[in-house]
């Protein structure tokens, strides 16, 4: 129970600085409340709202959304095998709403099948949060004073953060990849023509590009596919 | 455009990532090419994503570049997400306040 005070803060505040992006890109309190408990996925939801931003096509929304939420498809590959091949369709449908980061953390380190009623519990309750989290941000973004709302802005990039960093002690492309990464985001900004893309489509393209290269010169062996482990 | 279209679409494309390993696709991926870039997407996409936004996420840059400093710092210490996350907020906070 201990940890569950500054994991509710911290949902709250990745939320939090979810919906006043989302204002931003001129999206209602209700309608960041469905985006939210629909998507449940941080780093998707901020990659279509910069689309959104731009009012780019729903094509352009779909793919940053397919690109940011892709490690979902890797996690959601190994947990299936932690599922009992007895557990019915509807249990596997449920389940795999649930997926995110912070699940595939809890679950992978424990033994045994995943147990489809514990998950409903910690899910529920994790989508609530996070959806009502980007409704009072798109909400009061404007009614808190303004350091607060400043300091709330980068909760986001801190979660990304503290995805992507650990792996780095271990795997030193990933770590040149990151830093490569933050280079190319940077300096697109100055390069004629594609400085105009939004910034969804910048987003697109150099992590399909990044990507490609480091797969082709770096491809990871066949045992070491697991990246969680 | 509307709004409430993007929902949907972007929550079509969430849903059918997370479920067809849960159902339709239930072998693992073999062709080390897909693999490998699945593998490095997530890293790479994030970190496009963060950096150099989180300069512009502040009031001024630099309070955004300590907040980056600050979560890779203790990320890389092993740090969970709520810590880092909101470790970041408390110093950009700070850093507002006092200067």
């Amino acid at each position: 129970m201990k940890d569950a005070l500054p994991i509710g803060i911290a949902y709250f505040a990745v939320a939090f600085s979810l919906g006043i992006a989302m204002r931003n890109a001129g999206l209602t309190s209700i309608q960041g409340f469905f985006f939210s408990a629909l998507n449940f996925a941080s780093a998707g939801e901020y990659a279509a709202v910069q689309v959104i931003a731009s009012q780019g096509t729903y094509l352009a929304a779909a793919l940053a959304t397919l690109i940011a939420n892709a490690r979902y498809l890797l996690m959601s590959t190994i947990l299936s095998q932690k599922l009992s091949s007895q557990t019915p369709y509807y249990h596997r449908f449920l389940i795999a709403f649930g997926i995110t980061d912070e699940l595939f953390g809890i679950n992978i380190a424990q033994k045994g099948y995943l147990e489809p009623f514990y998950q409903y519990g910690a899910t529920t309750l994790a989508i609530l949060c996070w959806a009502i989290g980007t409704s009072i941000g798109i909400y009061a973004g404007t009614a808190l004073p303004e350091q607060i709302v400043n300091a709330l802005g980068v909760a986001l990039f801190g979660m990304f953060l503290a995805i992507i960093i650990p792996p780095t002690k271990k795997d030193k492309i990933v770590a040149f990849f990151i830093i490569l990464s933050f280079f190319c985001s940077f300096i697109v900004q100055y390069i004629p023509y594609i400085q105009k893309l939004s910034s969804g489509s910048k987003t697109i393209i150099l992590t399909l590009i990044l990507s490609t290269i480091a797969a082709y010169f770096f491809p990871i062996k066949a045992k070491e596919g697991n990246q969680h482990e | 455009m509307n709004n409430w279209l993007y929902i949907l679409f972007t929550f079509l494309v969430s849903y059918t990532i997370r479920v067809l390993p849960f159902t339709l696709i239930r072998k693992p991926i073999t062709n080390s090419f897909i693999r490998s870039f699945l593998y490095y997407v997530p890293y790479i996409t994030l970190a496009v994503m963060t950096f150099p936004a989180i300069l512009y996420a502040t009031k001024t840059p630099i309070s955004g570049l300590l907040a980056l400093f600050t979560g890779v710092f203790l990320a890389y210490r092993g740090k969970s997400y709520p810590i880092v996350a909101v470790a970041c907020c408390i110093v950009v906070f700070l850093f507002d306040l006092l200067f």
